[in-house]
């Protein structure tokens, strides 16, 4: 893979032959005479988290989005497993910044919606879901309604819900944007304990550069402008250094520096 | 609202209008206007009669045949133009113009169409109910939160369960609002129908009542009439109250 952007100043390449569960390439996006991204190339590691950052306005969530299938791109191509993305598919799973569940219905049929949509029997799918209502911590509020819950478990909900289609993609989109400071430091954790438990790959656009860093295998940078990656980040050293070293280890916090380094110019 | 810390249940003020009327009526300044005490005897007097039966249940038939068709019908229709552009454009004009329009001038076309039947009066109740309906349930798919859309689209939606399952949940609030407007226009659309097509039900009752001078008769029909429109118009603002906690989070 050619990609001279990327910088590996901050650990030894990984040799193997990375195999790649999303490949865009050359994509191109404008909303009228707003050009939001031109010619981007980004591919994503199988089974690891790749995180999307930058200020706002460089096209992340488009990205997302055209990932996702939910856009299609003026030109340029997105690949799923080796196939053109022409739409949404049952490989992929989308969380949303604002939780998008249904009001008017309880936690469990929200959790089992994606699968109700799937056309999965009520008793199958509703077992499903309180497997993954169990996992995300949500037991207990089955039977709750959204506006009954807080922010942070109304995101709870929205990530059981992906989780529940067993989609091998996760693309979340700014998923913890929306709750308070605490919660999301706790979602970063479980965040990082969900990587490791299931094999998926996770895309995680944010514009947070200490949640990027804590949460990714890989970081691209976006910046604005028009958009383009400017460029990918490994960190290597602390991925294995539990939830409470990360916050200490020196190369988090240079990578964090790093990366406000270049940002800066771009924040008005 | 509270009078020397009681709090009055709702609509207490009808009891001071009620008050009023009876005064008035025994003050005599009127014929046209006998006291309630009266209106409400003839009520009890006449509630029984197979005369008044059979007013009240051809009216209920005719009044819940056109609503309910104008719900069957409104609701999908007000969905698709909140949801098509192409769609909403060729119809809003008509929508907005049968709204505003004088739909009892048009009832003579009606009867031309349709006969003088209970079909042209049904028909009439619809026109007068439908309208609104349309309008609302477009207003409320207008509104929807796009990330709901999103997700159902992102999920694998199909068309149908998108709109089954998103859209008419979504916009509720609105519909139940533009359902309760509607029932109230229909109560219009169902009497003036029966005044003006066929002489039949409560239609006929008035013209009878009023065109022999029987007031308190007059009154007791109307007062049925109120009752029966209030009753269904606060049961859809209780429904409405019910959905409306999310009217605001969708």
């Amino acid at each position: 893979m050619d990609m001279p952007q990327t910088k590996e100043e901050f650990g030894t390449p990984d040799t193997r032959e990375p195999d790649y569960a999303v490949r865009a390439s050359g994509i191109s996006k404008s909303y009228g005479d707003t050009e939001a991204l031109r010619n981007l190339s980004l591919d994503f590691p199988r089974g690891q988290l790749t995180s999307i950052l930058g200020p706002s306005g460089c096209g992340k969530t488009t990205l997302l989005k055209i990932i996702a299938g939910l856009l299609s791109p003026n030109s340029g191509e997105v690949e799923v497993n080796g196939k053109p993305v022409t739409g949404p598919g049952p490989d992929r799973a989308f969380v949303f910044q604002d939780f998008a569940l249904l009001p008017w219905a309880s936690v469990l049929r929200n959790v089992a919606f994606g699968l109700e949509l799937r056309r999965v029997a009520k008793s199958e799918r509703e077992g499903i879901a309180e497997k993954y209502i169990r996992d995300v911590g949500l037991t207990g509020f089955e039977n709750s309604y959204p506006h009954e819950l807080s922010g942070g478990m109304r995101q709870r909900v929205g990530l059981a819900r992906a989780l529940s289609v067993d989609a091998q993609v996760l693309l979340m989109d700014e998923p913890f944007s929306a709750v308070d400071e605490q919660t999301r430091r706790k979602f970063q954790e479980d965040l990082l304990s969900l990587v490791q438990q299931h094999n998926k790959t996770f895309i995680f656009v944010t514009h947070s550069i200490e949640e990027a860093v804590y949460v990714s295998d890989q970081v691209a940078i976006l910046l604005p402008r028009p958009s383009r990656v400017s460029e990918i980040i490994r960190p290597t050293s602390f991925r294995n250094k539990g939830t409470d070293g990360i916050r200490r280890d020196p190369e988090y916090l240079d990578i964090v520096d790093k990366i406000w380094e270049s940002l800066r110019n771009y924040v008005e | 609202m509270k009078v020397f810390g009681y709090r009055l249940p709702a609509m207490s003020s009808l009891i001071l209008w009620g008050i009023l009327w009876e005064v008035i009526g025994r003050l005599g300044v009127t014929f046209f206007l006998p006291p309630l005490s009266e209106v409400l005897g003839t009520l009890f007097a006449i509630i029984g009669t197979p005369v008044f039966v059979k007013a009240l249940s051809e009216t209920a038939y005719a009044f819940s045949m056109g609503v309910t068709a104008s719900i069957v019908i409104g609701i999908p229709v007000g969905i698709l133009m909140g949801k098509n552009r192409l769609l909403d454009e060729l119809l809003l004009p008509w929508v907005n113009i049968f709204l505003s329009a004088p739909l009892t001038a048009l009832v003579p076309v009606l009867m031309v169409l349709f006969g003088f039947g209970m079909r042209s009066i049904i028909i009439t109740t619809a026109l007068f109910a439908i309208w609104i309906i349309i309008l609302n349930s477009r207003a409320g798919v207008m509104q929807i939160n796009r990330s709901l859309v999103e997700m159902a689209h992102s999920f694998g939606a199909r068309p149908i369960d998108a709109l089954i399952k998103i859209y008419f949940w979504a916009a509720l609030p609105e519909i139940l609002g533009g359902v309760r407007i509607g029932v109230i226009r229909a109560v219009k659309g169902v009497i003036i129908g029966q005044l003006l097509i066929s002489i039949v039900g409560f239609g006929a009752l008035f013209e009878l009542y009023s065109s022999n001078f029987l007031m308190s008769h007059f009154w007791a029909v109307l007062v049925v009439l109120f009752a029966l429109a209030f009753t269904i118009a606060e049961f859809l603002g209780y429904l409405e109250r019910r959905v409306s906690y999310y009217a605001a989070k969708r």
